[in-house]
Order: C-alpha cells, then structure tokens, then sequence
C-alpha cells in the first residue's frame, strides 16, 4: 500500500489500493476539479468508506422510523437523545468493533467500549451504563468445531471479556448487561457490539457543528500517533482473509485512564459557556471530526498539523489526518475564551492545542508547517459521496421437509436430563463467569445488573423528588440463527424481544438503537438479507413505537468468503417512572401462583387460520427446529422462527408495564431462549431456596410446551391475594393469563404434562449445571 | 464535623463515597483535588476507590506520590482518621501507612460481586458501631486484591488485633470458599497499630441503600460519625 509521502503521485492504481473506485475516483476529480494529492486521496478513501459513510446502506436505512414524541435527537450526531422528563435528556447508542476485536481482541474490545462512551460525553452527557452484545465461534469442539478453532475462540472470548471489563472498569461506568451467544458463523469473524448511555440536562446537549467564523478549533486529549490508520477503511470496510493477522497494526490501542480524564475535563469545559461545538475523533480519526463538523455547520475550517500533539516524530499529514489515536476530541471554542477552555484540560493534565480556526465559504484547508497539504469542500466531501443501491436477490427457497425438522419425543418422556444439557449449553448457562469480570455497581445506579432482571436497570439520582427516583431500563437482543432463516421476521423478534425484556422489568419501552451486523453488500444475498432486515425492524418499531435513534452498520462481516448470519442487534431504552418499582425475575414467596401471560390470547398460531392437526403439528416442528433446545439435543439448526405477532407483542407490553406500576406482581421473566421450563428454573436461581411446581394439560408435545421460543409471552408470579386484580389486568389487555404453579419452599422444580412428570430435579442439581458450566468450558482445560 | 474525599485522577467511586456520606448519611462533605495539600479542615478523610493515575506501575503506586498524599500522611500521623477504600486500601500500602501490599486476585482476574466480610475488632473508628462477628454483605471490584505480607507483619496484625474484617462465607466460616482473592488470612481490611488509619478491600459506599441490594456497608461511616462526635465530645 501506498505510503504517505506527499510527493506521491496519485494514480488510479493508488485509488484502487485505497479502496476507491474508478466511479468514485472519477467524482473525486470532479469535486476537486483536479486529482487528489496522496493526503487528498487518504481523505476521500476514508470518508467515503462503507464505515464512515454508509453508501451501501443509506437507501435503506431511510425506511427505519426515527421520529417520536420523545426523540430529541435522532440518527446522525454522535448519538440519539430522547427526553426522559424533568429536564433531563438519555444519549444512547449502539455500535461495532467487530473486525478489530477478531484482530486483536483485548484492544479491539476496549477502544469498541471507549468508542461508545466518547459519542456519549461527545453529546455533553456523562455515561451511566454500558452493555454488550457479544457473539463468538463454539467454545467446545463438535461436529462442526476442530478442537483448535474451539480453542481459539475461548482465547478470542478470553480478550474481548478481559478488554470490555478493563475499559469500563477503569473508566468508571458499570457494564450492566447485554448477551454472550455462539454460532459456528462467528467463528472467524466475532461480533462485538457496545451499547453505552448517559444522561443530561436537556439544555445541555451539545452537537458537533462549527459555528462562528474565526472561533477558534482546539485538540484536546491524547498525542497522535501511528496507530490505528486506515482502521475504518481497510479494517471494517473490508472483508478477512488469511492475511488479517497481519491487519494488527490497523487495531488502536485504548487508554481508559485518558478516557476519563477527557470526560471529566470535556464536561467540565462545556459547563464554562465557552464551548461551541464538540466532536470526537474516532473512525477516521482528525479526518472525520474536521470535515463532519465544517460541513454540519456550514462553514469551512482551516487548521495546521504542525500544532497537532505528536506521539512520534516524521509524521506526515497523510498520517497525521488518517490516524486512529484513541481519547482525541476536537472542539470548537468562543473566540476571546480560548483560555478559559484551555485551562481546563491543563488542569486535567491532557493536551489541549489551537490548531486552526472556523472560517468562511466552506473549505477545509489542511496545512502543514503553513504549506497546504489538502484543500477539500468539506459539505460534498462529507454529504455528496457516494450512494449505492446495490443488487438484491432473494436467495433459492430451502427445500425442507419433515425429515429435516427436529423430531418431538414420544408422550410420557421423562426431559429432565434433556433439560439439564440445554441449562449446560453455552448460550443458556449463567454468564456470571464473564459478567463478574465487569464492574457492575460503580457509581451506586444499578438496581438490576447481568441476569436479575429481563433488562439493566439504573437509577437517575439526578431526577429523585421526594424520595422516589426515575430509572431507565435497557436490553439488547438479536438472534442470528433466526435472522439466518428469516431475516425480517428474525429482526421483528430482535425488536419484539427488547422491548419485551424492557417491559418485564416493569420499564416503558420508548426509543431504539440498532447495530446492523451483516456480510459483504457486494453480494446480493446479503444486501437482501439486510433490506428484509431493515423492513422488519421498522415495522417492529413502529408497532411497539420505539423509534430508532442512531447506531450503526457493519457490513464486511465475512471471513474467506462465507458470511456471519445477518445479525441485527436492537438495543431498547425505557422509562420506569418509579425506580422501586422495577421488577426482577427472580421468585420470592412460596405459595405465590405463577401465571403465564401470553399476548395471543387465541394460544398458538394466533397469525395463522385455522388447520389441521397435521398441519399444526408440522407448523410447530417446523418451527421448534430453530430453538436453543433443537440445536442443543439434536444438533438441528433449520426451519422457520416462530410467527410474530407485533399486536400481541404489544398488548403483552402495556400489561407488564400497568402490572409494575400497580406493584402487583412479585417478579416477571420473559420467555425466550430455551423457553418456558428455562424461565422457570432461572426465577427459581434467582431466589435463594425456592422452587416451583407446575401443571399442563396441552395436546401438544412436551417439549414444544416446554422449549419452544414463540415470543408475546412472559411468567409473572403472584400472590394469592393480588390474583385476581392481575388477571382483571390481563383481561383489560386482551392478554391470556394461565395459571400454570405455584413457588415452593421444597427446592424443586417439577413440570408436569398431563399428570406424568417431564421435568423433576432438585434445585440444587440444575443450578449447579447451569451456574457453572461456561466456567468449566472455558477454564478446566 | 467534615468529611473529605480525595480525588486522584481516575478516580471514580469519589461519588458513591460522597453520595453515602452527604445524601445518604447528611453529613457535610467535600471533595480534596490531588494537587492541593489543604485538607480543608476536615475530620476524616476518605480515600476512594478507582484506578488513580490509570493504576500504571502498580495500584497505588503513583497517587502516593501526589501532593495531597503529603498532607493526608501528616493528617494521619497526626492521629487524623483516614478510611482507604480498595483503591484507597492500596495507596494507603504503598504510602506505608498501612503494613503489606496487594497482589493480583488469585484467579488472575477482575471480579466485581457481592461478598461476606466479618467484624472482627469493634475498638476502632471504622467499626465501632457494629457487632463483633457481625456479617456484612458488601460488593467488591477489583483485579489486586490480594492482601499479601511476610509472616511477621501477619503476625503483628493479628497480635495488635489490626485485622477489622475478614472474607467469609454468608453463614461466618473461614472457609476457603468465602475467600474471593487469595488474600492471607482472609484479611479484607486492616487498621494501622494506632488505630486511626483503615483500608478495606470491599466497598461500603456501594452498600448504603436496601435498593442497591444491601445497606451493610452504612455501618463502616456510621461508626466513623459516631467516632467524630464522641471526639469532640471529650474535647468539649
């Protein structure tokens, strides 16, 4: 690849190098009205990249809904902004490192965290809590998994854990939940996606937009050094192949300790009145923050890389503009106030330079020791790009039947040590061997952390009146596996499942954020994939009216040419008015009823007309092929996700959220992965000492009753004497309410179907399996 | 009476300490910067928790460089009550106002859960309002926990009876399995021979409301409070 000396000449071959296209090289001319110099090209390749300027991805993304009552910000600054009443203001957002992390996974992990948590102070908003939604290869070697790659992905894990937890840990903000899961597909190609939220007063949002001809622009933070160039271009704007290791030099190195100086001195500065805008420098380093600020606002911006705090000596400004040098911002300052500024980030001990001006009539203007090094039109650079509405083909529809679907067990088996394996598998068993790696009580907010309840949950200290305080509530989901086999009714779920777990935590869900993980857009299967999934998630949205507000798209997620499932990430945010009354999943009083509250209350199949018998059996094995169960037992990963029913979806999330304020339930845990008889057996865990009982009678098979996914639905448990108020509740919500037990003090949990016993096993026995077997897999080897 | 709390750069349970003592507690607090060596006529300093000076060579090992790590010697010296709380704890080692010093968790890695820690001694500042033997269910969240010192130091402890908590399970054995760190002796927090300077490993401040899972960490401030008003009751 080209290196950046200056006096390079730029030729298609080097536009090429840079990932350009003739096409695009072609409009480059025409902005510049010349060719490029190298520092030109760098510029170009890396604003246009599929990172930085979602070319392939903007047609699509216009369908997603982002308007809402709430919604003071939506995509398109550093992150989105809902109000959350009494002044304050929520930032969030979701986004991805996933190729750094595969790279170099404790660095790609922690700069992905400080990535996050930048746009979020970037916005005038101090961090509260970070999640993380994780997906890595199998663990233990199978079929499908050399005991080398399982090998390797625990060592992948091992450093994502390690980064994620270190960069939190020492930043100061609680990483309070988000998922662990593992697929085969993610084997080269991990997905590390960090969500984080902060809060603010309303007034005190900033937003990245220069302003102000002649108001100074100031650098403030960490040197910059060599590391991290062409980290968006070539790294996450492209696919692997066997060279990536050699890719290392590309992965940034992350400085927590900076980082949180740079958030204390950064909301500390704006709170002097003399900060105009503010925008970090992450993808694309002092590129983006430059060019995106100028064009925001309309203006042009001339700085000097001489003045840019250097780490090494001999940088050109082709590297000095493409570097990735982690904790940087860059601000723009009131003129004559400069000082008081620059006090600040004295007093903090970080750098904090003038390096140019804001100036008029829309040119950026890069120089050098005063000679210019680059001079683009920052508005056509950063908004005219290019824009790509790339192929899509539906791919051949799979020719299955009933030999390729899972095969229910005959009446009257005894599940219990079936059980028990899924309770082992990776992706149902506690992630507390992980999740006790992250510091999750620091600043003294978390009322719900890793597994107590559906969703994190953190109070606002800030919103307390008379003693009772707000709290927001947030969950991540995604499910590849059926994403895979149905890309829009996969991302439905994805939506349906966060807003689910927000409202089992009593919360009111009410804005989104979605990470868009996905293969190459240069195949028509995948761009397909990801236009089916952009229509699910905007119609899922809507119907639960959680409008989407920022996040982010990774494509490219492809090793040697086969592509990750499609994995749309939804991260969803929601308000609980009264933070003591959040729900938790676990039991707490024996001779509570526990009640299963299903949002089709016309039980299965509420989409679709009515069948046969035959016909309904087929719909369900069909169906129960893509469960945590199928894929644990028999190793069968096919078929369709469950029907969705967004109206029932929604029914099921205003009752929850009526049931929490009237503090008439005693816990609540939705049914997902590894269903019904999982959520049982995790309220139980949950609770010290307590058990639980219960009955069916269904015509279907046990393990469909037991382990099936269908969503819409959740357990909530209840005392005798509030049953009857919950089922009027559930009533005025067109919501099925079951009777299906009782929590016990005998230490049990026992299911039975139809009078003979499906699952019968001391706690004791299933905690132990549960508890510790990810711990076993990863560490006694 | 007033309380202070330092505020090294990266430190960050400097809040959580100020919340407990001010909104929590109601008692007057204020933050000390690192580079001041006024302690603001304050009664009692607490050291927090955090990563200070991003923890590089050592925990601890740079802030007991930082100017108000001087003053905060001569406060102790002086008899003045200074609380470190994990990070804290460490720079309290490493300034050797405290005996011994903190190795990395024996599993080699960072943990952050709730653990059990007993009152052992009631005869100090920091403990003087619990029970002896009384369990407390505090959180930790660290990576070098490990409390580690020669065998004559471990002795000394245990002869002056310096040893204030110890890991244990929730029914109050010495089990190992109530040890989350490797420390010796299930130490979890220790005072200096005079009695004036403690650190702890756990965090009491995060332990300060029933909605954050337990209030057993109250007891640490309450009996500090209780320390003040009874000093100043005998000077009076």
């Amino acid at each position: 690849m080209a290196t950046a000396l200056t006096e390079i000449k730029v030729t298609p071959e080097i536009a090429a190098e840079h990932g350009v296209t003739a096409e695009e090289y072609a409009r480059i001319q025409k902005i510049l009205g010349r060719d490029p110099n190298i520092t030109e090209l760098g510029i170009f390749s890396v604003m246009w990249s599929e990172h930085c300027s979602y070319k392939s991805s903007k047609v699509h993304l216009k369908r997603l809904p982002t308007r809402g009552k709430l919604v003071v910000q939506g995509p398109g600054e550093n992150a989105g902004v809902v109000d959350i009443g009494d002044g304050l203001v929520a930032a969030f957002k979701i986004e991805s490192h996933n190729h750094p992390s595969y790279v170099e996974p404790f660095q790609g992990a922690t700069t992905g965290v400080g990535g996050i948590l930048r746009d979020i102070f970037t916005m005038g908003a101090r961090p509260i809590a970070v999640l993380d939604s994780l997906r890595f290869g199998e663990i233990t070697p199978n079929k499908n998994t050399s005991p080398e790659e399982a090998a390797k992905n625990r060592r992948i894990l091992d450093g994502v854990i390690r980064g994620v937890g270190h960069y939190g840990n020492c930043f100061g903000v609680p990483t309070v939940g988000g998922e662990v899961s593992f697929e085969p597909c993610y084997s080269q190609n991990p997905l590390v996606n960090a969500l984080a939220l902060g809060i603010a007063r309303k007034e005190e949002i900033f937003l990245a937009k220069a302003k102000g001809i002649g108001n100074p622009v100031i650098y403030v933070g960490a040197k910059t050094g060599r590391d991290g160039i062409h980290g968006a271009s070539l790294l996450a704007s492209a696919e692997f192949t066997e060279e990536s290791q050699q890719k290392r030099p590309n992965v940034q190195v992350g400085d927590p300790f900076v980082e949180k100086l740079l958030l204390e001195a950064c909301l500390e500065a704006m709170r002097t009145g003399a900060v105009v805008a503010i925008q970090d420098m992450g993808a694309a380093g002092l590129t983006c923050s430059t060019m995106e600020m100028a064009s925001r606002g309309g203006t042009g911006i001339e700085i000097d890389l001489a003045k840019v705090p250097q780490r090494e000596t001999g940088m050109t400004p082709y590297e000095i503009m493409l570097s990735e040098s982690q904790e940087r911002m860059l601000l723009v300052a009131e003129r004559g106030r400069e000082r008081e500024v620059l006090d600040v980030f004295k007093k903090w001990g970080l750098d904090a330079v003038v390096v140019g001006a804001v100036t008029e009539g829309g040119l950026a203007v890069i120089k050098n020791h005063g000679a210019v090094a680059a001079q683009i039109p920052a508005h056509p650079l950063a908004e005219e790009g290019p824009v790509y509405n790339r192929p899509l083909t539906a791919p051949a529809p799979r020719a299955e039947s009933d030999k390729d679907w899972f095969a229910f067990a005959p009446e009257k088996t005894n599940l219990t040590e079936n059980f028990k394996k899924l309770l082992a598998s990776p992706a149902i068993a506690s992630k507390r061997w992980v999740t006790e790696q992250y510091d999750t009580s620091v600043r003294t907010n978390t009322l719900a952390g890793p597994g107590a309840s559906d969703a994190a949950i953190v109070r606002i200290k800030e919103s307390e009146k008379n003693g009772a305080m707000r709290a927001l509530a947030l969950a991540t989901d995604g499910n590849g596996r059926w994403c895979q086999l149905n890309p829009k009714v996969g991302a439905m779920h994805a939506v349906a499942e966060a807003a689910r777990n927000v409202a089992t935590s009593g919360a009111r869900p009410i804005a989104a954020t979605n990470c868009l993980n996905f293969g190459s857009p240069e195949k028509p299967e995948v761009m397909w994939q990801f236009s089916q999934a952009i229509d699910g998630i905007g119609e899922a949205c809507t119907a639960l009216g959680t409008p989407i507000t920022g996040g982010n798209v990774s494509f490219y997620n492809e090793t040697l040419g086969k592509s990750i499932y499609p994995t749309p990430v939804i991260g969803i945010l929601g308000i609980l008015d009264d933070s003591s009354k959040a729900l938790k999943i676990a039991f707490r009083n024996p001779g509570d009823v526990i009640v299963l509250l299903d949002g089709a209350t016309d039980d299965r199949h509420s989409e679709r007309s009515p069948r046969s018998e035959k016909s309904l059996f087929h719909a369900a094995a069909q169906e129960f092929s893509c469960t945590e169960y199928s894929k644990t037992i028999d190793g069968i990963v096919s078929g369709e996700p469950p029907a969705i029913d967004l109206a029932a979806e929604k029914r099921l999330i205003d009752c929850l959220v009526t049931l929490s304020a009237a503090a008439t339930v005693q816990s609540a845990h939705d049914i997902s992965d590894g269903g019904l008889a999982v959520s049982l057996a995790e309220s139980c865990f949950a609770a010290n000492g307590l058990g639980a009982s219960g009955a069916f009678s269904e015509d279907a098979s046990a393990e469909y009753t037991l382990f099936s996914e269908r969503g819409a639905r959740c357990i909530v448990s209840v005392s005798p004497t509030n049953l009857a108020a919950v089922l009027a509740t559930a009533r005025q919500y067109s919501v099925g309410a079951r009777e299906i037990g009782h929590v016990t003090r005998d230490n049990a949990l026992r299911i039975e179907l139809k009078g003979h016993a499906a699952v019968d096993s001391p706690i004791d026995v299933l905690r132990d399996v549960w508890a510790n077997s990810l711990e076993r897999r990863l560490v006694s080897r | 009476m007033k309380f202070g709390v330092v505020v090294f750069p990266g430190s960050n349970c400097d809040h959580d300490a100020f919340y407990a003592l001010g909104t929590i507690l109601h008692k007057p607090v204020e933050f000390i910067w690192h580079q001041s060596q006024d302690l603001a006529n304050c009664d009692a300093i607490i050291l927090p928790g955090g990563f200070s000076y991003g923890d590089y060579l050592r925990t601890g090992a740079i802030a007991r460089f930082s100017p108000v790590m001087k003053s905060v010697e001569k406060f102790a010296n002086s008899g003045g009550m200074v609380l470190g709380i994990c990070n804290g704890f460490q720079t309290l080692c490493e300034a050797g106002l405290l005996p011994g010093a903190m190795m990395r968790n024996s599993g080699l890695r960072f943990i952050c859960r709730h653990v059990h820690i007993r009152v052992e001694q009631t005869d100090t500042p920091f403990t003087c309002a619990a029970r002896r033997d009384q369990i407390l269910k505090v959180p930790i969240a660290h990576s070098d926990g490990c409390y580690t010192a020669d065998e004559s130091d471990i002795a000394d402890l245990e002869k002056n009876k310096q040893i204030l908590f110890r890991y244990t399970t929730p029914d109050g054995s010495d089990d190992v399995a109530g040890n989350p760190n490797g420390s010796m002796h299930n130490i979890a927090g220790i005072c200096n021979r005079e009695r004036n300077v403690a650190g702890l490993m756990p965090h009491p401040e995060r332990a300060v409301e029933s909605a954050l899972d337990s209030a057993d960490g109250l007891v640490v401030f309450k009996s500090m409070i209780e320390a003040l008003v009874g000093a100043a009751k005998a000077t009076a």
